[in-house]
């Protein structure tokens, strides 16, 4: 057995580990990928994060860089203010799908096309976690939510948006990507996604995306352990893992299907 | 200082050029949409940033994100597109910043939606409104110390004929006592130190698990009992003998004042108070105004709203009637026959004889 290296509790830009969210939950692995990545680019001094609200609201006070607080589905639109103001800040908005996908789509859509130069991260579970369990716009078909009992039906609810899609289709989106925390590997590649979409920041390339399908077994009504394999059956196949634009090329949910299916 | 003659949307935006406004975003809607246009083509080219908005939700979240990093923020629409702030607006006056927002309203319609609000939650902001442009000037230079001073939101209230009016008018930077630093604003810089900052309405702290509601409502209650304490502003031409007080504010406190200085110059004993703030209402005010009084009047381009302020705060003392009401021109922007000298002279003689004014 080859040696293991034990990563610190927590990351340097946290302050702390307690908190109340559900077990099993994703959000705070998002946050700590999230956390390293604004580090490890030497970034801890001119980050701004403009926070959602929604399960992963309780942890921005464990976030040590400056937080401002938003309403629901409002944080591009502030990340807009904030970035015009300090162009040199690195600024990101952390929002659920219920925040980013229903109540704020047009902010979101409208900051991608104005190209501004922030980065957008959503944490994506399909469902209002917050309240216990409810539908979401990224809800997928199927899916059994406490306002869609016997699944999400697209003749009754309509269908998901793949927001990633949506965004990087947008002239101003320079950077757009899905990645997951549902096992290890995808948890580093989070970290690399969140990276690039920083990096693409940073050189004012325009607006950069990431966003990252989290375990939420409380609003899916699961075993907590069953978490990473119900993302990876249900989640997974309609939210496809991987980039959707990148040097100005944008590649569809659909093609990185194929290709997945492919290999 | 040299003088110049421009529309009041213009010499709004040099006044708030003039405080060191930097930063400001919003969507075209008459009668507002000139400001935006001024603010378009002077903030640029002073260093600041005007932002076209894809909606009045966004254009409040814009300016809350640049008030967050410290800088002198604004925003505004007409009343229709405040209402859709509405939210924001209080979650901002929450976050305790420093926003100036501009209400070029289609009348005085907007006086409820001004001074009461239509967000959710106990807050309070102030509201100015001036009579003419060059009170706009001064106000809005003041809105933006005060603004600051407090942490809290400022409204201007406006009007079409304030925002379209070419007048003359003398933009000089004024000087207000010094301000706290603003070290609660966001930079980035402290991240790492333990010692980030939060900008939050919600009541959290950084490191601290969980809100605190209760004791952060109470605190912001204090500070908006202040504010209704120290910040009452109005105009009060209430000669000695007065048998009438008309209370007026904005524009048509402008007629009024022309129609109760005529009625004087022919020995009617009428006086014309006017709130410069309407929120907080001038009350212990106007009840000194109208202490030799025996009757007042409102005049108001509504179908009756101030006149709810003015009745609580004379506290049933002495009668009071309105003899405004709703008038509008054909597009409904505001400009009705009610802005009139003419008019508003025989509704404060209908006044005076003690008749009623009919609607």
């Amino acid at each position: 057995m080859s040696e293991r290296e034990t990563l610190p509790a927590k990351p340097a830009l946290q302050l702390g580990v307690d908190h109340d969210l559900c077990p099993g939950c994703g959000e705070p692995l998002a946050l700590r990928m999230l956390l390293e990545a604004i580090d490890e680019l030497g970034c801890a001094r001119r980050a701004i994060g403009i926070v959602g609200i929604g399960c992963y609201t309780a942890l921005s006070p464990l976030m040590d860089v400056d937080v401002v607080q938003a309403l629901h589905g409002r944080a591009p639109s502030l990340a807009t203010g904030a970035k015009r103001m300090r162009p040199e800040a690195l600024i990101f908005t952390l929002q659920g799908d219920g925040d980013m996908v229903n109540e704020g789509l047009q902010e979101v859509l409208h900051t991608a096309a104005r190209g501004e130069n922030v980065t957008c991260v959503l944490l994506n579970n399909g469902v209002f976690g917050e309240t216990g369990g409810h539908m979401t716009a990224t809800t997928v078909l199927g899916q059994r939510t406490k306002n869609s009992l016997e699944g999400r039906d697209a003749a009754y609810h309509g269908y998901p948006i793949l927001i990633g899609d949506l965004l990087a289709q947008l002239g101003g989106t320079a950077y757009a990507a899905r990645g997951s925390v549902h096992d290890a590997a995808g948890v580093a590649r989070t970290k690399r996604l969140l990276r690039r979409a920083f990096e693409t920041q940073l050189a004012g390339q325009g607006f950069s995306f990431v966003e990252i399908l989290t375990m939420c077994p409380t609003g899916w009504f699961i075993g907590t352990a069953r978490g990473p394999e119900y993302l990876a059956e249900v989640l997974g196949p309609v939210h496809v893992l991987g980039e959707l634009k990148k040097d100005g090329r944008y590649v569809s949910s659909e093609e990185l299907r194929a290709r997945a299916t492919a290999k | 200082m040299t003088r110049a003659l421009m529309e009041g949307s213009e010499a709004i935006a040099e006044a708030a050029l003039a405080a060191g406004c930097r930063f400001f975003a919003g969507y075209p809607m008459t009668p507002f949409t000139e400001l935006l246009e001024h603010f378009a083509r002077k903030l640029p080219a002073a260093g600041g940033v005007c932002i076209n908005a894809e909606s009045e939700l966004e254009a409040i979240g814009m300016a809350w994100g640049a008030l967050a990093t410290g800088a002198r923020a604004a925003t505004g629409s007409t009343g229709q597109g405040i209402a859709l702030m509405q939210e924001s607006l209080a979650e901002i006056t929450r976050a305790e910043l420093p926003l100036v927002l501009f209400n070029m309203a289609r009348g005085q319609g907007d006086y409820f939606q001004a001074t009461r609000g239509g967000g959710h939650g106990d807050y309070r902001h102030l509201v100015l409104a001036p009579r003419d442009a060059a009170e706009a000037v001064h106000l809005t230079q003041l809105a933006f110390d005060l603004a600051d001073r407090w942490r809290n939101p400022v409204v201007v209230y406006g009007d079409y004929l304030l925002a379209h009016t070419a007048e003359s008018v003398e933009i000089a930077p004024e000087t207000f006592p010094p301000l706290p630093p603003k070290d609660w604003a966001v930079d980035g810089s402290l991240g790492g130190s333990g010692r980030s900052r939060s900008v939050n309405p919600l009541g959290m702290t950084k490191g601290i698990k969980g809100i605190e509601p209760e004791p952060f409502w109470k605190r912001l209650q204090a500070k908006h009992d202040a504010m209704a304490r120290r910040e009452p502003r109005w105009e009060a031409d209430v000669p000695e003998g007065s048998e009438l007080v008309v209370v007026a504010f904005g524009t048509l406190a402008r007629f009024a004042r022309l129609a109760v200085r005529e009625l004087r110059g022919e020995s009617a004993r009428v006086g014309l108070f006017r709130p410069i703030t309407l929120w907080p209402f001038p009350a212990e005010a106007l009840r000194r105004a109208c202490s030799g009084a025996r009757r007042v009047a409102v005049l108001e381009q509504n179908a009756g709203q101030m006149i709810d302020d003015v009745r609580l705060a004379l506290e049933g003392r002495l009668p009071v009637a309105a003899i405004g009401g709703i008038s509008s021109d054909a597009a409904g922007f505001g400009i009705g026959p009610l802005l009139d000298s003419e008019e508003v002279r025989a509704r404060i003689e209908c006044a005076l004889a003690g008749r009623e004014v009919s609607a």
